[in-house]
């Protein structure tokens, strides 16, 4: 019995320590010894289909040219800050992060990373926005291999039997929505769901009207919420914006239910493979005749955290090489971006003619972060509960507005 | 035990000797029996507990995950999740989401087990049928509940036309009003399985032959049901309404998935407003974490009220 009992108290303690043991798990060796490390990991978000294939071309391509092993981890887009916050408390970071633009200044400001200059990256030849969009506290901590903005694309078929021409101003926009709505379908499509992506749809109306993230209830953010409040209101959207994220707008759009969509170029790629669907891109209409529009410049970008000197050094090798002329190529080719540097951008047009109106918007697109850096993320907050507080018909523009620009005020 | 008889003669002396040798010993084998226990409490209910409290009690933001610097503000973060005007309307959403979910989850997995207790053709099929709300991963179900809600080409709205329920779509997910009724619903769709489940194994434990005699004695089907069903499955009914309870107050993943707390705020609960506060834009863990130890607390409260009534159940059962 009292062996029994002495077994019993023996496996019950190794459990309690193993439990113990396994809860703490093995913390990381971290050697330097001056060499580029053999293997590095990787964090990114293409998680769909056709962007994970082409994300992972890339990547095979530059392990082959560095000979660094390359370990990727994909997770979905609304997980990757909570992941990175959650490795960077564990001292787990990955070794190379892809992340969206406007987080990066989140990440930077957690002093995790490390400025790209370090390791000799150049900076030369990209685009002003997209450098500043990587810019912290005057050190570039991000570059992107590839960028996008957003456009009008149209149904050439649905557009030629209305006998519409392809929108140019907003004027022209609401006629021609609300001539190509009826019976169930609807004229536009576009995404105003309460987060990030509801912002980013939504700015290329409010900065083009010349309204600043800096007043968000001043008379040209309400005209500008206005306008696109009208365009659910008269019927030429369907209220579902509401709820309709990009992927679904583009769902709607494929399964011509809109004959136009508010979207980004990644989503040539996905067109391109529908059969019997012929598109026309044109940028997104300017409030009048003659001006720019000015959308908010998209994009991940390459970062590198400080996860020890070897694997530092190795994981800029990657990055350098993901930034190499023919690689960007490649890739903003696979997965319809534009090239981050004018040079290849030019050249990229000229071959991509599809394209074309990507390339000229990104000339003038704005980084979310460039004025307001680390606080753009709760005025973007801010800005989608007015976008969805006006649509749905709970404010005024005005109200939804200024209760946007007190709620920012506040803290 | 045996080894101890066989030796009568023994003198007394060594025998109290023994014997607290004996029962130290069994302290210590308690003792290790209880370690494993304390230690997965201790380590995966306490130490994330104490963080979370810790947290709620600072400026908790994104440069604190790596810097590890949180200063100390006290009750701050309780009181800016308390002033700000979507409180009022996260907690009279929870309210409603959990009574309005709990209520008619109940009531239809109780007729639902009612109806499954009689032994009937492809009776066990049809009930292992109804589980798959509960097995199907609740993100699948509310991506396609999503669809099904669409305003324009979602089939519920097709299907209320072709029954002439309704004349115009229902805005089920874009108008504030009918948003929250419609992630009710889905909850009540995946909630029945669970209640069903228990509540079926709890009529099955009623002795049949208490209905024979609530028979023979005149009993009609609802006096069966109202003075021999209800009564005794009340310890049952305790345990389902507590867990559905805590379940319902926590939900997260449905309304993230079927309309990410729009429109407007419209279904925004505890717990997809902490998230919000936490990861929304704001990056204010403090404030998410103050919002989260608010649930905790209150799931806590009724978990003491549903161990007080229990124990008293048990002790009604003794006497």
């Amino acid at each position: 019995m009292s062996r029994v009992a002495r077994h019993l108290v023996l496996g019950s303690v190794a459990a309690t320590a193993m439990l113990v043991v396994t809860a703490c798990g093995p913390s990381p060796a971290t050697e330097s010894s001056g060499e580029p490390a053999g293997e590095i990991s990787e964090l990114d978000y293409y998680a769909d289909q056709q962007g994970s294939r082409a994300w992972q071309q890339i990547l095979d391509t530059c392990s082959r040219e560095t000979g660094i092993t390359i370990n990727r981890q994909t997770v979905p887009t609304d997980q990757m800050l909570p992941k990175i916050l959650k490795d960077a408390s564990s001292r787990t970071l990955p070794d190379l992060v892809f992340t969206d633009n406007p987080t990066l200044q989140q990440i930077a400001s957690t002093g995790a990373l490390t400025p790209l200059t370090d390791y000799g990256i150049s900076i030369d030849g990209y685009y002003d926005s997209i450098i500043k969009a990587g810019t912290y506290e005057g050190e570039v901590y991000g570059l992107a291999p590839g960028v996008n903005g957003l456009a009008l694309i149209y149904n050439e078929k649905l557009l030629a039997e209305a006998g519409v021409e392809p929108p140019r101003t907003w004027q022209d926009l609401a006629t021609a929505a609300r001539k190509l709505s009826g019976g169930g379908k609807y004229g536009l499509a576009f995404s105003a769901i309460p987060s990030e992506e509801g912002t980013w749809q939504f700015l290329p109306f409010f900065w083009s009207n010349g309204a600043e993230l800096s007043a968000l209830d001043s008379p040209e953010a309400v005209e500008a919420l206005r306008f696109v409040t009208e365009l659910v209101d008269s019927g030429a959207a369907s209220k579902s914006v509401l709820n309709w994220n990009q992927n679904d707008v583009a769902d709607q759009f494929v399964a011509g239910n809109a004959a136009m969509m508010i979207n980004g170029s990644w989503n040539l790629a996905r067109l391109d493979e529908e059969q019997g669907l012929d598109y026309g891109v044109v940028p997104v209409p300017a409030p009048e005749a003659g001006t720019d529009p000015v959308v908010a410049l998209g994009g991940e970008v390459g970062a590198i955290p400080a996860t020890g000197a070897d694997r530092q050094q190795a994981a800029a090798e990657v990055l350098k090489c993901i930034l190499a002329e023919e690689n960007m190529l490649a890739w903003d080719t696979a997965h319809a971006y534009v090239p981050s540097r004018k040079a290849t951008a030019e050249k990229f047009a000229r071959d991509n003619p599809a394209m074309r109106p990507f390339v000229t918007e990104v000339e003038t697109a704005r980084s979310r972060t460039a004025e307001l850096g680390e606080r753009y993320p709760k005025v973007s907050q801010a800005l989608a509960t007015a976008l969805q507080a006006a649509l749905a018909g709970e404010r005024s523009p005005q109200e939804a507005l200024a209760a946007a620009q007190r709620e920012v005020g506040r803290s | 035990m045996t080894v101890v008889a066989q030796r009568p003669a023994e003198t007394a002396a060594p025998v109290p000797r023994r014997r607290r040798r004996g029962t130290g010993r069994q302290r210590w084998v308690a003792l290790a029996f209880l370690v494993p226990v304390l230690a997965y409490v201790v380590l995966f209910f306490g130490y994330p507990l104490v963080n979370n409290v810790s947290m709620s009690l600072r400026d908790y933001t994104v440069r604190s995950f790596y810097t590890g610097e949180a200063p100390f503000v006290g009750w701050e973060n309780y009181a800016a999740v308390l002033r700000d005007p979507l409180f009022t309307e996260a907690v009279v959403n929870t309210v409603v989401f959990t009574v309005g979910s709990i209520a008619f989850q109940f009531g239809i997995g109780l007729a639902l087990a009612l109806f499954f207790a009689g032994r009937f053709p492809a009776g066990g099929l049809l009930r292992s049928l109804l589980l798959l709300p509960w097995l199907l991963p609740l993100v699948v179900s509310g991506a396609v509940w999503r669809w099904m809600l669409d305003q324009d080409h979602g089939v519920i709205n097709a299907a209320l036309r072709a029954v002439g329920l309704a004349d115009g779509p229902t805005p089920w997910l874009t108008d504030p009003g009918w948003a929250l009724p419609a992630v009710i619903i889905v909850n009540i769709w995946i909630g029945i399985p669970f209640n069903l489940v228990i509540l079926h194994g709890g009529l099955r434990a009623i002795p049949q032959s208490l209905y024979e005699a609530a028979a023979l004695d005149g009993a009609g089907p609802w006096q069966r049901f109202r003075h021999v069903t209800w009564p005794l499955l009340r310890p049952v009914t305790a345990v389902v309404l507590m867990l559905g309870l805590v379940y319902t107050i926590k939900v997260f993943d449905v309304i993230m998935v079927v309309t990410g707390g729009g429109p407007a705020n419209a279904t925004q609960t505890l717990t997809t407003w902490s998230y919000h506060l936490s990861f929304g834009g704001g990056f204010a863990f403090g404030e998410g974490a103050a919002v989260s130890n608010l649930l905790v607390l209150v799931a806590t409260v009724f978990g003491l009220f549903y161990l007080r009534s229990a124990r008293s159940s048990i002790a009604e059962a003794g006497t």
